[in-house]
């Protein structure tokens, strides 16, 4: 038995025991608290997993900004009406529990029996990481081996913008979004918008710059640099822009627009879409995170920010 | 048994009680909160099978961290576009799950967007 055996065991039993907590909590609120803890527990379990760069994700998008997505809905949604909050039939509820039994045992069985030696990548990975520049293998795969997927992606961020934008009631178009405004804020909190955002910003273009040869990259540094803007936001010191804002528009597509751009160039380039010249790969990369980070963190604080809403301060709920 | 194999059995649990959840919740923001459970889950195994590919001096194969990372994102996205529906949802009608509208209800707290 190694000596990290009952780390890990330690860590699966919190990491279930907090799922447990965000499934059966009472209160929505309280669910959602459970949420970020069971994120950061999450993280941890992916570092013993040897996956460093997931676990920044994890934290900081999956944990922090989730949590704080949820954490706001639940505080704006009204009380449910003890009608919508009863729970289904026990019938029901004892055939849902043995039928997610079921899907468990399954999952479990595939994870007892998965192939020995296990397939992997890896050498593919490691024999070709030298061409691009990079020295992260994981940068490597999201921006060279699999480009394609990161550009999918990145243009599923604009369309998901889009669509939360578009759920504003007509009146409300143009508006500024407004579910980060809360009631003034306190002097700590304000003070703390001061302070925090110098470092944080710092530390978001370091796990940007860094993420080429070690863990980190853009997303997380983008989501660093989101969670800074919105902690502005919050505390009242900035105020969102408006939808319509022809500059917003531009920083939320530009890094799909020079991902898609230099992916194009490849076709003539280096006879492929999304293939990099030789010995130009790395400053290429390097461009599209750059543009990307910049993009994905103006996304992802404008959709904490939510949809548009008319100016009306009296609106708000408790 | 190895710590691959450890969390393994923990995505698969994450991904029966996610699913429990879903199915059991009336509320839909309790919905969200547990299909994140069922998602979270499977990138778990994703990670499994990425530690069980360690090889050429990597902790593991960079191919599924990659994935894991992209889904994050993903997820992301599609959890504020969900969430977006139910605070819209809300407002309009008042209800706050997704039951089937009973008569009536509705009606009365619908407000009109003016």
């Amino acid at each position: 038995m190694s000596l990290t055996a009952p780390v890990d065991l330690g860590l699966a039993l919190l990491l279930l025991g907090l799922a447990v907590w965000v499934i059966a909590a009472s209160a929505t609120y309280r669910a959602a608290e459970g949420f970020i803890a069971y994120g950061l527990v999450l993280a941890l379990v992916w570092v013993r997993l040897g996956s460093v760069d997931v676990a920044l994700t994890e934290a900081a998008l999956g944990s922090g900004l989730t949590g704080l997505l949820l954490l706001r809905a639940a505080a704006r949604l009204p009380p449910a009406d003890p009608a919508e909050r009863a729970r289904p039939a026990k019938g029901v509820r004892v055939l849902a529990g043995l039928l997610c039994a079921v899907v468990t045992a399954g999952l479990a069985a595939v994870v007892l029996l998965l192939p020995e030696p296990a397939p992997t990548l890896a050498p593919a990975a490691a024999a070709s990481l030298p061409a691009t520049g990079v020295g992260n293998p994981v940068t490597g795969v999201l921006l060279a081996y699999r480009a394609v997927d990161t550009l999918g992606e990145s243009i599923v961020l604009v369309l998901a913008l889009i669509g939360l934008w578009s759920l504003a009631p007509d009146a409300a178009w143009g508006g500024r979004p407004g579910a980060l405004t809360t009631a003034p804020a306190g002097s700590a909190l304000r003070f703390l918008a001061q302070v925090l955002p110098p470092f944080g910003i710092l530390v978001g273009i370091h796990l940007l710059w860094v993420g080429a040869d070690h863990p980190g990259g853009k997303f997380q540094g983008a989501t660093v640099l989101a969670a800074m803007w919105v902690l502005v936001i919050i505390a009242g010191l900035r105020r969102p822009p408006p939808v319509t804002s022809r500059a917003t528009r531009w920083l939320v597509v530009v890094g799909s627009l020079i991902f898609v751009g230099i992916g194009a160039a490849g076709i003539w380039l280096a006879e492929a879409f999304l293939a990099y010249p030789d010995g130009l790969a790395k400053p290429l990369i390097l461009a599209i995170e750059a543009a990307l980070t910049l993009s994905v963190a103006v996304i992802l604080g404008l959709l904490l920010a939510g949809p548009p809403e008319a100016e009306r301060p009296t609106e708000r709920r408790s | 048994m190895s710590e691959a194999t450890l969390f393994g059995l923990c995505g698969a649990a994450l991904v029966g009680l996610g699913l429990y959840g879903l199915i059991c919740h009336p509320g839909a923001l309790r919905k969200i909160l547990a299909f994140n459970l069922i998602g979270s889950g499977v990138f778990l195994l994703f990670g499994v099978v990425a530690r069980r590919g360690a090889a050429s001096g990597f902790g593991g194969d960079p191919v599924p961290q990659a994935l894991v990372i992209t889904g994050l994102v993903v997820a992301f996205a599609a959890t504020a576009l969900a969430v977006a529906l139910v605070l819209r949802l809300a407002q309009t009608s008042g209800r706050t799950g997704l039951d089937p509208e009973r008569p009536g209800q509705a009606e009365e707290t619908r407000r009109t967007e003016s």
